[in-house]
């Protein structure tokens, strides 16, 4: 059925009713209270983070809504459009300002709002005024202004995610950003906090670069930017458009969701605070390029060399992200490589195709819970460590917090690929379609992903062992601030939205995967689920493999971290590979050495080249014309003249050129 | 003939307000009042043209509110206005505006002997002669118009500037006057090529111009072209006939350097539209690909000269001239969509330029300092003006959501099906525009407090042993905004979002004559476009 409803695509998509009709509620509810807390000022200090829950917590039940609505109708009828009003048009260029409601965007919707409403909860007990316990972060009293950033960034999010077309995708996507650089620069104080908030706002942009250019050659091509005209019109691309549109958007999706060779942001993103961490640079927005492609998924379809790329991504990142997880002391980044590693899974996924865009998707809804889980976990560890966030400091936390400990276990477990939670259906079964992928292909992602997955099991064992077990070596230090650790369990406020992601991390997998649940739901949007076949290895042995490397590196993790004594001070002087691990695989290295250093060398060459040659030219003229620059007598007389013979030289310049030009074409 | 005396009266408002403040010399509270009375009744006027246009009529009628009376016989010239829609949005530009810089220059400490009635006056006096220069639609008038807005605008710099006023006026008056006699020349040829060819004789009406394009031959066109062209290339103006705008937007006083950015700079790109295309199409045409380099040449060097000042008002100059390459490249690539977002951006650009140029000569007021190195970590002093300074860069670097966005997407968008190759370079100067505006925002607001403004402003325990947590223990005299200044800043603010998610009423106004434009020109859209 899917088949032919995908052949049929029509460009007309019947108008939303019912429930539908107050979808531009989803939006309205965060932009509203974003704007009365950015506006409010100090007034709205003792109930501003209130009505930034309710906002997101309403955006939340209208989802919930839609979402049952779009239930109760049968699958071909379940993608309708909300038209709001015309926002930008000019000749054959029509850009609407209208929602899309579809199996795809819906599933984001939940996702967004519904983990969007628990981080919103938990920061009223994390960002919250506090006593003398807490960290400077705590006693921060821009809580206002913190809630006012992160409704900020839902309303994005959601605009991202409900567009119709190209371009209110792309405000979306600039607006995410937007938000992610002013809650990475969250505690304006720290040099390195605003220099990481505008590192990733560089480095998404030269992404947006990239989904520009895709959107500019869907117009030229197409004549339109709206999806459903877009889709059904992608047959008329020729196979180097479609490829040169689908490596563009590749730039994008690699930019936002910080994917290889655009991923070094996404680490140094861990300076703001860590619910930001859990919604935007874990469960949300870093999965945006996922959605971006999946959303694409007509256009990826038509293009063979497109998805290969996509995957190639996928592979490459999944396993940097991996290496380098293995070799950071500091549990945010740890955390942070690992979301890396988990969206190269994804990307391997949506990349090949109706064999795994479900696959990708579901991993991205399971992520969501237990990434975010474990985010806001360490958050936890960290309110009661005086915001420490080096692993060395900790040890033996789990009789402190206990809360934290076993819903951080559940997030742990489910990662790795325990049998049975969530992981586990979401993550084998990608490396399984990876691996039985064709010939040598289906040999190198499958093998990568394993050996990643191993990989993963290793860096998060010890994490979880250098945290919660061993010697607590916490008790003979003091933290930055000079004080000493009194690790404690955080308030209701912060735990009962981790207990209830940590029953996400658990079940969410089970539920989504039974009669394919997730996978038929999104349907009438990516089209079937296919099963991959024809790979190198045995899916039985892929799956078997996979749980074997996954219990080695959980073992080998015991035997090197959890029997030794960890030193508190990090080791040195290391083998090379956990040298260029700590490095970031010289990432950063390479980026200060091909563009940050010639950047300001040619910066600097320029203010030089400008003051001293273009406009040095024209007063340089001016001295020889005056009579020499030490007569200061003559000064006067000598700018008028000087300029006008620079200004005449000038011209006389440009239409020596432009004859050139002229006639140059001519002949 | 039916005569419409808005347009004359849209001229002449400024012009008497102008007179009538400049004597009021010793009470500079009542001319700065008259002078925003005066500024007030012109954008309630120019609300009522807004109104009094209609857009429908604008399909077969290239302008409106029309008013012409004979002035010189003897030349053929004759004072003649009228709008079309690109005319009327930089009517509307300039009429918010003046009251906005009369605002923010409220409390401006003027410099020795000069009083605020000189410079009300200069202002509305520039005023007068800006919108001459867009309701001309007599070549000569616009001329005229085009020099005679020089003269308020150097006596400005000159008078009220900064420490290197002087050197900043001659320049600005030189570059400007020397574009303004080559563009004479190519008037003057105007008239000729018309006398030859019309039975009437010799005219400088545009339009009798415009429909005897077709008669003339390319190689005349080129050298009447190039007159007007090098005219407003100095004024718009593009690498490398630039040098002269960072010096006079450093040493303007703010309010005079936003006109100047804002609204003065456009009348050249204006002029392409007006003058440049419809006036000689093959000429327009054989010779785009040398303004599309200096286009896309001025979005890189000057995104990247941007990024390396220290004179925060240079680095406005600067993030200016990169703009200007979108809004040549936009009119030289040919398509409705290009020429819309042109039009938009010179409206657009005027806005958020004026609004970033105002929020950092509000920090120059509280640090007497220009250099970005003199501050650092404001921020945590003067929370407010840091997020407004925030505001307008985002919208100059052209974030979605914001008014610049829209007319930089329709650039590009409306660029790329026929000039790809320069588009593509012109879009990957968006990261030089998120590259100056985020760093100099982390040089000024983030991190700690820092810089000798900010800590020459320290007072009180600790302000020396302490600077880094000075916004803690030390207190500064660097206070936030005021009532008075957030209400300059307020109708910015509203303007850029407005525009940003709701540009349609503008886009109406001007879209009729874009397509005017393209069917002078005559070329068809690359995309969706129809034979002229």
């Amino acid at each position: 059925m899917s088949a032919s409803l995908l052949a049929t695509a029509v460009e007309q998509i019947p108008a939303a009713t019912g429930v539908g009709a107050k979808a531009w509620l989803l939006v309205a509810l965060p932009a509203l209270s974003s704007a009365v807390l950015f506006l409010a000022g100090r007034r709205a200090n003792t109930w501003g983070h209130l009505l930034g829950c309710a906002s997101v917590v309403g955006a939340f039940a209208v989802g919930v809504a839609l979402f049952a609505q779009a239930l109760s109708a049968a699958p071909d009828q379940r993608t309708t459009e909300l038209p709001l009003f015309s926002w930008i048009s000019v000749g054959a260029l029509h850009v609407d300002f209208a929602l899309r409601l579809d199996p795809l965007s819906l599933a984001f919707v939940l996702l967004i709002t519904g983990v969007g409403s628990l981080i919103h909860i938990y920061s009223i007990g994390y960002m919250a005024p506090h006593g003398q316990a807490s960290g400077a972060g705590h006693s921060d009293p821009s809580r206002r202004r913190f809630f006012a950033q992160l409704n900020l960034f839902v309303t994005a999010m959601l605009l991202l995610v409900l567009g119709n077309n190209f371009v209110l995708l792309y405000l979306g996507w600039e607006g995410v950003g937007l938000a992610s650089y002013l809650l990475i620069g969250f505690y304006q104080d720290r040099p390195s906090a605003a220099t990481a908030a505008k590192k990733a706002f560089l480095m998404n942009r030269v992404g947006d670069v990239g989904l520009a250019l895709a959107i500019f050659l869907l117009w030229t091509h197409l004549g339109t930017v709206q999806y459903s005209q877009v889709f059904a019109r992608v047959g008329q691309l020729t196979p180097g458009v479609l490829f040169a549109v689908c490596a563009l958007m590749l730039l994008g999706a690699c930019g936002k969701s910080g994917q290889f060779p655009l991923q070094a942001w996404l680490p140094d993103a861990m300076e703001g605070p860590t619910p930001v961490s859990a919604l935007i640079h874990a469960a949300t927005m870093v999965t945006a390029g996922v959605y971006l492609v999946a959303r694409c998924n007509p256009i990826y379809d038509a293009s063979a060399n497109g998805r290969l790329i996509v995957t190639l991504v996928g592979v490459i990142t999944l396993l940097i992200g991996a290496i380098i997880g293995c070799a950071y002391d500091d549990i945010k980044k740890v955390l942070a490589y690992s979301t890396v590693s988990q969206i190269g899974y994804m990307m391997l996924g949506v990349g090949l195709g109706p064999a795994g865009y479900a696959l990708g998707l579901m991993h991205l809804y399971t992520h969501g819970f237990f990434k975010a889980g474990l985010f806001l976990g360490a958050g936890s560890v960290m309110h009661g460590m005086n915001d420490d966030v080096d692993m060395r400091h900790y040890g033996g936390l789990r009789a402190y917090m206990p809360i934290t400990f076993y819903t951080f276990l559940a997030g742990y477990l489910a990662l790795i690929g325990f049998p049975f939670l969530s992981g586990y259906y979401s993550k084998d079964v990608i490396i399984e379609a990876a691996a039985a992928q064709p010939g040598w292909r289906g040999l190198v992602m499958g093998g990568a992903a394993m050996l990643a997955a191993g990989l993963t099991a290793f860096y998060m064992t010890r994490l979880v062992l250098m945290t919660f077990f061993g010697e607590k070596r916490w008790q003979n230090l003091r933290g930055v601030d000079g004080k000493e650790y009194h690790p404690h369990e955080s308030p209701a406020v912060m735990t009962v939205p981790m207990i209830i992601l940590a029953v996400g991390s658990v079940g969410a997998g089970f539920l989504l995967q039974l009669n394919h649940a997730l996978a038929s739901w999104l349907t009438p949007t990516v089209g079937e689920l296919r099963e991959s076949e024809g790979g190198l290895i045995p899916p039985s042995l892929v799956g078997v493999g996979t749980l074997l490397l996954s219990a080695a590196g959980v073992l080998i993790a015991y035997l090197l971290i959890g029997r030794r004594p960890t030193p508190v001070v990090r080791p040195e002087p290391v083998s090379w590979p956990v040298r260029a691990a700590r490095r970031d695989l010289y990432a950063n290295a390479i980026n200060e050495a091909l563009i940050a250093r010639p950047g300001i060398w040619l910066c600097r060459a320029l203010v030089y080249l400008d003051n001293k040659g273009v406009d040095g030219l024209v007063n340089g003229t001016a001295a020889l014309l005056g009579g020499g620059s030490g007569q200061l007598r003559r000064l006067q007389t000598g700018f008028v003249r000087s300029y006008a013979l620079g200004m005449l030289g000038g011209g006389v310049l440009i239409i020596a050129a432009l004859l050139i030009l002229r006639f140059g074409i001519q002949s | 003939m039916n005569q419409n005396y808005l347009l004359l009266a849209l001229l002449v408002l400024p012009a008497v307000g102008s007179v009538a403040v400049a004597p009021l010399r010793t009470n500079d509270r009542a001319a700065k009042s008259l002078a925003m009375a005066f500024a007030l009744l012109e954008l309630g006027l120019t609300a009522v043209a807004w109104f009094s246009y209609s857009v429908s009529a604008a399909a077969n009628q290239r302008f409106q509110l029309t008013f012409d009376v004979p002035w010189i016989p003897a030349f053929g010239t004759r004072i003649a206005l009228g709008v079309d829609g690109i005319a009327l949005v930089m009517l509307a530009l300039i009429a918010v505006l003046v009251p906005i810089v009369l605002g923010s220059s409220w409390t401006d400490r003027l410099p020795e002997g000069r009083t605020a009635a000189g410079f009300c006056a200069l202002l509305l006096a520039t005023q007068a002669t800006l919108v001459g220069v867009f309701a001309a639609t007599d070549v000569f008038l616009f001329y005229v118009f085009f020099e005679a807005m020089l003269v308020p605008m150097y006596f400005i710099i000159g008078r009220f500037g900064g420490p290197k006023r002087q050197y900043a006026a001659v320049k600005f008056f030189l570059y400007s006057v020397l574009g303004g006699l080559i563009m004479l020349g190519s008037v003057i040829g105007l008239y000729v090529v018309s006398a030859g060819r019309l039975p009437s004789g010799g005219t400088f009406s545009w339009a009798a111009l415009r429909d005897l394009a077709a008669q003339v031959p390319q190689s005349v066109q080129i050298w009447l072209f190039l007159g007007f062209f090098i005219a407003f290339a100095i004024k718009a103006p593009l690498v490398p006939l630039h040098t002269w705008l960072p010096d006079a937007g450093a040493e303007a006083p703010i309010g005079a350097g936003v006109l100047l950015v804002g609204v003065l700079d456009k009348v050249a790109t204006f002029g392409f539209l007006r003058y440049c295309l419809p006036l000689f199409p093959l000429a327009s045409k054989s010779l785009a690909p040398l303004v599309l380099v200096l286009s896309v040449l001025g979005i890189i060097y000057a995104g990247l000269l941007a990024a390396g000042q220290d004179d925060m008002k240079r680095f406005v100059s600067y993030t200016s001239i990169a703009h200007f390459g979108f809004i040549a490249l936009g009119i030289f690539a040919f398509s409705t969509q290009a020429f819309a977002g042109s039009v938009l951006y010179m409206v657009n650009h005027g806005i958020t330029t004026g609004m970033l140029f105002i929020a950092v000569g509000m920090l120059i007021t509280r640090g007497n300092s220009r250099l970005i190195s003199d501050y650092g970590g404001v921020s945590a002093l003067t929370p407010v003006l840091a997020g407004t300074f925030l505001f307008a860069g985002l919208a100059s670097l052209a974030l979605p959501g914001t008014n610049s966005f829209v007319s930089e997407f329709l650039v590009l968008i409306g660029s790329f099906p026929r000039e790809p190759v320069y588009t593509i370079i012109a879009t990957v100067g968006i990261i030089f525009a998120a590259l100056y505006v985020l760093w100099v925002y982390q040089q000024v607001f983030q991190g700690p407090a820092r810089g000798n403004a900010v800590m020459a402003s320290m007072i009180g325990p600790g302000a020396v042993a302490a600077p880094s947590s000075a916004a803690g223990t030390a207190k500064s005299s660097f206070s936030d905004l005021t009532r008075g200044e957030i209400m300059v800043l307020a109708p910015l603010i509203a303007l850029i979002l407005l525009l940003g998610f709701f540009p349609g009423p503008v886009l109406d106004v001007i879209n009729p004559s874009v397509a005017a434009t393209m069917r002078e020109v005559g070329l068809a859209d690359p995309v969706g476009g129809m034979t002229p």
